[in-house]
């Protein structure tokens, strides 16, 4: 494993710890309206997502936070007006980066993190999970912030792969950016695609795994073990680090670097209770939260209250 | 009957010469799918993805999506049985410009059941956005890459490989969404699609010397399914329709006859000939094809049974179909 500096504090740190504290206010928020959302996600992807999109990704801004249009129909030949989300990502050009949210049940806290970073419009929010609307529950390739489909886990990789593939053939220097969970690398297609990256030397690829140690069923290790994590991807030919997932700093270190040749994973160690300690009575199960009673629902509404008036 | 052989791989690099955004797929059935040819005339566009179909067909939807046509290339079983969830989300979904190739299709191969891809199409069919091509001659060969290519989404094609016959002159090319009609007659109509369609003209020929009169049609296009003259000569005939297929019977072209007679209101009696609802085991397509009844007696007893009538056909009467030999040097291995 490759040990790297930490660079100093400064401006953009600043502002992604106010992003990160604004996705998990707007996720919580979200979820004790609507008595449900993926707020675990929220809490251990926060800093990632922050430090991705202010800091290691390198993509054009919108004009103005953009609003969710109402969903336009299927691609297909008959439809030419089916759309992707990638435009609250900015403009595509050979130069910029481009963002893949592979596990698409983080799309509430991709759309978070776009209002935050003032891509999306605030109410596009209110759209999400709405008959007719864009802004899916699990998003797909039309929801704000996606591109391709990958709701069905472990496509999202192979896919990137092929873009990435396309990009380097065309002589494009813009990078493809893609955030993952653990237990997504359960599935085995990820391999295949690991193999196909380093063998083709993919190394304009990066990877930010959300290690939270969750998924459906319960903690990661306890359903399917994925560790020596860090091992097997540098076995499969992957660059890798391993870091505090919180630790802005540590996140944004690793992008930084030239490149070598070789597809840069991140696994980035989070705490799905980060900040939210109430999300801990749940343990074993954290995936989705949908309240058991009324009166969870309102322990969670005090917090989400006195978040609010502590801030600004 | 001309006999060409290695059709695709010589037609392929003809063809996409001058067609750079085209690149050609790979899971390490190179020679076996007849494009090492390709490999070696465009190294630069020959991506070798192993033996991981998952990966493969989500990965050419990248290049799709990004302006690359990808020419995905294996045994169909592999493609469809292997990798369905990634076709539907990452090629059919988007409907993303990534044409499969399909190899090996039904009895082509002695592999056995792992190897024959017995209910491709009706797995296939299912699908939103996807064509499905099929090809059963040296000319359906030349011609399809220009078809495939000309369809805005993804399309599957059911391959051949190796020594081919050529039924169609080369100039009678494939055209999407036709027939073509080989034979006229009022009697029976009869629709066959690849291999089975030599077989087929083989039964004509002697059903027309007792002087029955059939309308025979080789179907290349599965999907959509919507030439005009298909209903035209059904409306017409006397007797009923056959069907004729490399496929089980259960969702393929009989199936597709089926429907299409059933939404035009028009009541005629069907027979579908096709792989039995079964799996198949490892032999040869000659035997395979009798032993389960895809072979021009079979269709000779189907006319029977429409018609009523006796015809007293022995299998001496019908012309040698080609039979290409399994080890061949055209074929670089037995699977």
């Amino acid at each position: 494993m490759e040990i790297i500096d930490s660079p100093g504090q400064g401006a953009w740190q600043d502002e992604a710890r106010r992003v990160a504290g604004g996705i998990r206010r707007r996720v919580l928020e979200h979820t004790v309206k609507n008595n449900g959302g993926y707020l675990s996600q929220a809490c251990s992807a926060a800093e990632i997502l922050a430090a991705m999109y202010l800091k290691i990704m390198r993509l054009g801004s919108t004009e103005k936070p953009l609003v969710p249009p109402p969903f336009p129909g299927v691609p297909g030949p008959q439809n030419p007006h089916s759309i992707t989300g990638a435009a609250f990502n900015g403009p595509r050009a050979p130069h910029l980066d481009r963002f893949i949210l592979s596990p698409s049940q983080y799309a509430l806290v991709v759309y978070a993190a776009l209002i935050e970073t003032g891509r999306m419009a605030p109410e596009g929010l209110d759209q999400f999970n709405r008959d007719g609307s864009t802004v899916e529950m699990i998003g797909a390739e039309h929801s704000p912030g996606m591109e391709v489909m990958t709701g069905s886990l472990g496509q999202g990789l192979s896919q990137a792969a092929g873009i990435a593939m396309a990009r380097k053939r065309r002589g494009e220097t813009g990078r493809v950016w893609l955030f993952m969970s653990d237990g997504e690398f359960q599935s085995g297609q990820n391999w295949e695609a690991m193999e196909a990256i380093a063998h083709h030397r993919l190394d304009n690829i990066g990877i930010y795994v959300d290690m939270n140690g969750q998924q459906c069923d319960g903690p990661t290790d306890t359903v399917l073990k994925i560790e020596p994590f860090h091992d097997r991807l540098a076995a499969f030919g992957a660059r890798v680090f391993r870091v505090d997932g919180h630790d802005l700093d540590a996140l944004a270190a690793p992008a930084a670097l030239e490149r070598d040749g070789r597809p840069l994973v991140v696994l980035a160690d989070t705490d799905p209770c980060r900040e939210l300690p109430l999300l801990q009575k749940r343990i074993p199960k954290l995936h989705y939260v949908r309240f058991a009673s009324a009166a969870e629902r309102e322990e969670y509404r005090a917090v989400l209250t006195d978040i609010l008036t502590r801030e600004p | 009957m001309e006999i060409l052989s290695k059709v695709h791989a010589k037609n392929l690099i003809r063809w996409a010469e001058s067609k750079p955004e085209v690149l050609v797929l790979s899971a390490d059935l190179t020679s076996s799918t007849e494009i090492d040819l390709f490999r070696d005339t465009f190294p630069d566009r020959f991506i070798s993805l192993g033996i991981a179909e998952q990966n493969m067909l989500s990965f050419a939807g990248g290049l799709a999506r990004e302006g690359f046509r990808p020419f995905v290339h294996t045994f169909a079983v592999f493609i469809y049985r292997r990798a369905f969830d990634q076709i539907a989300m990452s090629v059919a979904y988007p409907n993303l410009p990534v044409r499969m190739f399909g190899f090996l299709p039904g009895v082509m191969t002695p592999g056995g059941a792992t190897h024959q891809a017995i209910e491709d199409i009706a797995v296939m069919r299912a699908l939103p956005n996807m064509t499905i091509l099929e090809c059963g001659d040296a000319t359906d060969v030349e011609s399809v890459l220009d078809v495939a290519d000309s369809v805005n989404g993804p399309v599957y094609v059911r391959m051949l490989r190796g020594e081919i016959p050529r039924l169609f002159h080369a100039s009678d090319r494939m055209r999407f969404g036709k027939v073509r009609t080989i034979t006229e007659g009022t009697d029976i109509v009869l629709l066959s699609s690849g291999i089975c369609t030599e077989e087929a003209m083989r039964a004509v020929k002697v059903l027309q010397s007792r002087g029955l009169s059939i309308h025979h049609m080789h179907v290349t296009t599965l999907k959509p399914f919507n030439d005009p003259a298909v209903l035209e000569a059904i409306s017409r005939t006397r007797c009923g329709v056959i069907t004729m297929e490399n496929h089980t019977v259960v969702g393929g072209l009989g199936t597709i006859v089926a429907e299409t007679m059933a939404e035009a209101g028009l009541g005629r009696r069907l027979v579908r000939i096709g792989i039995p609802d079964t799996f198949l085991h490892g032999a040869s397509k000659p035997y395979l094809m009798k032993e389960y009844g895809l072979d021009a007696l079979r269709l000779i007893a189907a006319v029977e049974h429409l018609t009523g009538e006796r015809l007293n056909i022995s299998e001496s009467e019908l012309a040698e179909t080609y039979l290409a030999p399994v080890h061949s040097l055209a074929k670089a291995e037995a699977l």
